[in-house]
């Protein structure tokens, strides 16, 4: 659905009265995602990585994308597996050195993709004002340091901070537990991480779940990403988790 | 004189045995989590970490792994009763809002002012900062666990630091295998020498100037 309010309806009808924001297959979920879009990709580590999208996103076809995701990737699954195929022109970043992460390092050493390495807590508040109609922020974090170079910066009560601009993505891609038709998810565990923040700054958000319950299903008391910020939903089978050895270095 | 050198575990005590009661306390990854291993069973301290997790317990038992609950480092942990999870833009409130008491960094080089270096060694390495720079400027008090020296035996705590900087003048507090050397306007204090250890050797293996607190206990 486009800012300006073109498309309203277009999924649900204006007299339906049966918004289903649930699509069939992850496949329809990502069909019209472009090339050169910019993705904010959810997890951290091996956690909250939505990995069947990833995987769709990959057979899709999508080129010159840039991805925003804590890490950039790990052996040859989920971001590693796109980077891998050729498709990612830039990573946004905070942490892209991982114990198996050589298949950022190989292209990054070849020249072949651009990072751009954020302060984890920037990362985050950058996509946090996006979804949040932020214009700029200013921040201590990172000041007197490399990754400050080039920025606006400014003493705020004695204290040297770096103007900050929003991080907005053209699709997220998030992984939650469960969902409902008007889009409403809960998460598992530390598998939440950048999922709620990256829902809402995105103009597409694609969320995958493990299950999709009835209205009302989910107490609204414990909802933690409302619909609004939900353009689908997706459920993909449950899969034995992969106790991989995927550690910081 | 004779001394020995404090091994990781026992300064990761020595930092444990720091930590009051309802402290809420970020423990960076690498040696500072050696710290969770010490934490006096009497006292109630809240562990944080970045990726979303309040009261953050123990690993789990082997076979009881959880990978939608990791730590920082990516390692499975638990949770403790009264524990809570939450998204990244709420944790990282917690850290750049400065609601965290105490941070545990490990560090390449600390300089006489505080400045903080522990997130890249320049040069050829891929550049990686993940939570460092939040945690630097935003917990109020932010101390480092490191090895005094160098493997070629220079001093970790500089005039100047020589790596690119974490934060400027966020360290309060060093903790070394073979002191505590606190940085205060009036100069780095040392305290806690190891035992049989003279202050005016830790001032020769250190080069920057040091005044004694007179304590000289062993932890």
């Amino acid at each position: 659905m486009g800012e300006s309010g073109e498309g309203l309806g277009r999924e649900g009808g204006l007299s339906t009265g049966m918004i289903d924001k649930i699509v069939s297959s992850v496949e329809a979920a990502l069909a019209d995602v472009s090339d050169g879009s910019t993705i904010l990709v959810g997890g951290f580590g091996g956690a909250g990585v939505p990995e069947e999208l990833i995987d769709a996103l990959i057979a899709q076809g999508a080129k010159d994308l840039t991805i925003v995701n804590n890490n950039a990737g790990n052996g040859e699954v989920g971001v590693a597996a796109l980077l891998k195929a050729g498709r990612v022109r830039k990573i946004v970043c905070s942490y892209p050195r991982l114990a198996d992460g050589y298949v950022f390092e190989g292209l990054y050493r070849a020249g072949k993709i651009e990072l751009e390495l954020v302060p984890q807590g920037t990362l985050s508040e950058r996509m946090r004002a996006a979804g949040a109609g932020i214009g700029a922020f200013y921040t201590p974090t990172g000041y007197g340091t490399d990754l400050a170079k080039g920025k606006e910066t400014r003493v705020i009560d004695g204290e040297g901070q770096v103007l900050e601009y929003p991080l907005r993505g053209d699709v997220a891609l998030v992984k939650a537990e469960k969902g409902d038709r008007w889009g409403n998810l809960v998460y598992r565990k530390s598998a939440r991480n950048f999922g709620p923040t990256m829902a809402s700054a995105a103009k597409c958000t694609i969320a995958q779940v493990y299950e999709t319950l009835a209205l009302g299903a989910l107490d609204p008391e414990c909802i933690v990403t409302p619909g609004i910020f939900v353009t689908r939903v997706v459920k993909v089978p449950r899969k034995p988790q992969r106790l991989d050895a995927e550690k910081a270095a | 004189m004779s001394y020995a050198k404090l091994t990781r575990e026992q300064i990761a005590a020595r930092i444990a045995n720091d930590i009051p009661e309802g402290a809420y306390v970020n423990l960076g990854i690498g040696m500072p989590t050696l710290v969770g291993n010490h934490l006096p069973k009497d006292r109630e301290i809240f562990l944080h970490s970045e990726n979303g997790i309040l009261g953050m317990g123990p690993a789990p038992a082997p076979g009881r792994e959880d990978m939608d609950l990791i730590n920082a480092g990516k390692e499975p942990v638990t949770l403790l009763t009264g524990g809570a999870y939450f998204h990244h833009t709420d944790s990282f409130a917690m850290m750049r809002g400065r609601h965290l008491d105490i941070a545990v960094l490990g560090a390449f080089q600390v300089s006489v002012s505080g400045d903080l270096a522990n997130w890249h060694t320049g040069g050829d390495a891929i550049p990686a900062v993940g939570g460092a720079m939040d945690l630097a400027v935003g917990a109020k008090n932010v101390w480092v666990m490191m090895e005094h020296l160098t493997k070629s035996g220079e001093s970790k705590i500089v005039e100047r630091c020589t790596y690119p900087l974490t934060g400027v003048g966020v360290v309060k507090r060093v903790y070394t295998d073979l002191a505590v050397i606190d940085i205060t306007p009036r100069g780095l204090i040392a305290s806690r020498l190891v035992t049989g250890f003279a202050f005016d050797e830790l001032q020769r293996l250190t080069g920057v100037p040091l005044s004694p607190s007179g304590a000289r206990a062993a932890a």
